[in-house]
């Protein structure tokens, strides 16, 4: 028997309007938000607690416990941030939310903002995304006409305010430090963290209480307040510690691409059938969990739970990640997949730190060796000493996320690495062999 | 010679007073700058910028530069950013690019003689499930195929420059509803 996928987020996806506040009102919109405006702070962080939600952007840090930590009281101002600096590889779920359903993530930033009583929030939106800032500007807009934001909201006593900020083309400003400068109008470059720092929930953008989270952890709140933290619990299949229900974008050789909201703990070979198995009269050859800094997978086994514990250690990939699932069939060059994640995460390093910037150069140009046929065997022991050397060794995990790709593709494909270094090109993908 | 004229000042001081420091206004009003000076920021409108915000020039400089959507030299009128991320580049990115290059005659990277379009790659744009995918101006066009690129190029040459007037530098004041 299948998994019975429950649908929270996208539960209206598809009803024609959704995105416009009457139809989204008619379909029980902003009433968690008014439950939410009368509530007391702490029990809206405890239903969180108790439903055990994580951040759904990648890191997957418990949500009540950043919030927790904020000051009790409203004595300076709180901010309330959103992380929708969708940039992650082979993640796209956080836009679909936006264009689709921006009503119900301003819903659950004002559920937010209520429980770590901030009066402002801002959303930090990559500057590609257009489309979804206009989706999300309006909802705004039509939130402030109808008396969800502004002053005295819903005779509460409170003010909420929400603003898009707009970044400029930066990965490195999905890194929570980084995107905190970067709206502070600097380089997006990560800024120091506890122990070294106070959290920023005690001193964050300008010096105040602040809290970055992901559009898709926000706009689960509205779901919780609804179930109740203990009913939300109840949802996921798998590890006691993985609750809920969570966005995947699943892209690559499979026959449906597209973004499927999955109860956390479905078999991971359900989840591929959901979005139609791998494209016909193809095999699976490897693919990446969450997005690409979580690096290659073997093939085998499937048959696990698909959530934040069940990805079987033996995959030594980082884990789900930020939910951007990518199936790679027998034709895939993972040689070629890897040497062009490489180039990205060297294109995208902030320069900050040596390990990260000098390093991901040194690999960038010795994959464009190895590719252009000039690759020596001892090229193998380099890319692994360079992977040391910045492994654990730089600010933020931006390093860490481009060497495990590196690390997992010359563990899992090595033969293809010295397919490239002996002939000059890989004769694997080309036979469409799926290797060792 | 400043560009800057008194709307374009308003419109500075309506973006400052989103935030608690004129400095965080800074990555939008360079989108306001590169609309001003035509789709890229001479270190004149970086001058500019800082002047008004009272931020020291070498500060926007360091932002100006660190962001790449942010031209630091002058740009076709319709770019045709194609993505060059894993997702797509399994779905025919690299081919589609190869198109285009060839259809116009120029490398990635490069503007068409007469400056009417640019083909470029760029990065994941989070459109991985609809790859490949490409963008021009604000919109996105996924699951992209040659014929695209064809009805596209001959459609774009009557329609206004993007780049030209970044859709970014748009941002609504607040109290504006």
């Amino acid at each position: 028997m299948p998994v019975e996928q429950t649908q929270l987020l996208y539960r209206h996806r598809n009803v024609p309007g959704i995105n416009r506040l009457e139809t989204y009102v008619a379909h029980g919109g902003y009433e968690q938000f008014r439950k939410a405006v009368a509530m007391d702070p702490e029990a809206i962080i405890e239903e969180v607690k108790v439903s055990g939600l994580r951040g759904r952007g990648g890191a997957g840090f418990p949500t009540h416990i950043k919030w927790n930590a904020f000051p009790k009281n409203r004595d300076v101002e709180h901010y309330f941030i959103i992380n929708a600096d969708e940039g992650e590889p082979g993640t796209a779920k956080d836009r679909d939310l936006m264009n689709a359903l921006p009503h119900l993530l301003v819903e659950g930033c004002l559920c937010s903002m209520v429980a770590v009583r901030a009066a402002k929030c801002y959303i930090y939106i990559r500057g590609e995304y257009i489309e979804p800032w206009k989706s999300v500007q309006k909802a705004i807009n039509d939130a402030y006409a109808a008396g969800f934001l502004g002053k005295n909201v819903l005779g509460s006593g409170l003010d909420f305010d929400i603003y898009t900020h707009l970044g400029a083309g930066a990965y490195e400003c999905g890194e929570e430090s980084a995107l905190m400068s970067s709206l502070m109008g600097e380089r997006g470059m990560p800024r120091l963290k506890p122990p070294a720092a106070p959290l920023p929930m005690i001193s964050g953008v300008w010096k105040r209480p602040s809290v970055v989270n992901n559009v898709e952890t926000a706009a689960t709140i509205p779901a919780i307040l609804e179930l109740g933290g203990a009913k939300y619990a109840e949802i996921g299949v798998g590890s006691p510690r993985s609750r809920g229900t969570k966005l995947f974008s699943i892209s690559g050789h499979v026959n449906k691409p597209g973004i499927y909201e999955i109860v956390l703990g479905t078999p991971f070979s359900e989840v591929l059938d959901i979005a139609g198995g791998v494209r016909d009269g193809h095999q699976l050859k490897t693919y990446i969990p969450g997005g690409s800094s979580m690096g290659f997978a073997p093939p085998t086994p499937l048959d696990y739970p698909f959530d934040y514990e069940g990805i079987p250690q033996n995959t030594q990939t980082l884990g789900l990640g930020s939910g951007g699932l990518m199936i790679f069939d027998e034709t895939t060059d993972v040689f070629k997949v890897t040497h062009r994640l490489v180039d990205f995460y060297h294109h995208e390093s902030c320069g900050k730190c040596t390990p990260c910037r000098e390093g991901l150069d040194w690999l960038s140009k010795i994959y464009a060796r190895i590719a252009s046929g000039g690759g020596r065997e001892q090229d193998i022991d380099l890319i692994w000493d360079i992977c040391d050397s910045i492994r654990g060794k730089s600010f933020c995990a931006l390093g860490e996320g481009a060497i495990w790709p590196v690390m997992t593709s010359l563990r899992l494909f090595r033969h293809e690495y010295l397919s490239y270094i002996h002939h000059g090109r890989n004769t694997y993908s080309d036979a469409g062999q799926l290797g060792a | 010679m400043a560009k800057f004229t008194d709307d374009t000042k308003r419109r500075l001081d309506a973006l400052i007073a989103r935030y608690p420091t004129a400095k965080a206004a800074l990555l939008p009003a360079l989108w306001v700058a590169q609309e001003v000076y035509g789709g890229w920021l001479p270190p004149e409108a970086m001058q500019e910028v800082a002047d008004h915000l009272g931020v020291p020039a070498s500060d926007v400089a360091g932002v100006a530069t660190f962001y790449t959507m942010y031209n630091k030299r002058p740009v076709a009128h319709h770019r045709i950013e194609i993505c060059q991320n894993v997702a797509c580049m399994v779905n025919g990115a690299d081919e589609l690019i190869g198109y285009c290059e060839r259809k116009l005659g120029i490398h990635a990277g490069e503007m068409t003689a007469d400056g009417t379009f640019s083909v470029e790659r760029v990065e994941c744009l989070g459109a991985c499930c609809h790859a490949p995918a490409l963008m021009v101006g604000s919109t996105y066009y996924e699951n992209a195929t040659e014929q695209t690129v064809d009805k596209l190029i001959e459609e774009l040459a009557n329609m206004p420059s993007e780049s030209v007037n970044p859709p970014q530098s748009q941002m609504p004041e607040q109290g504006e509803f």
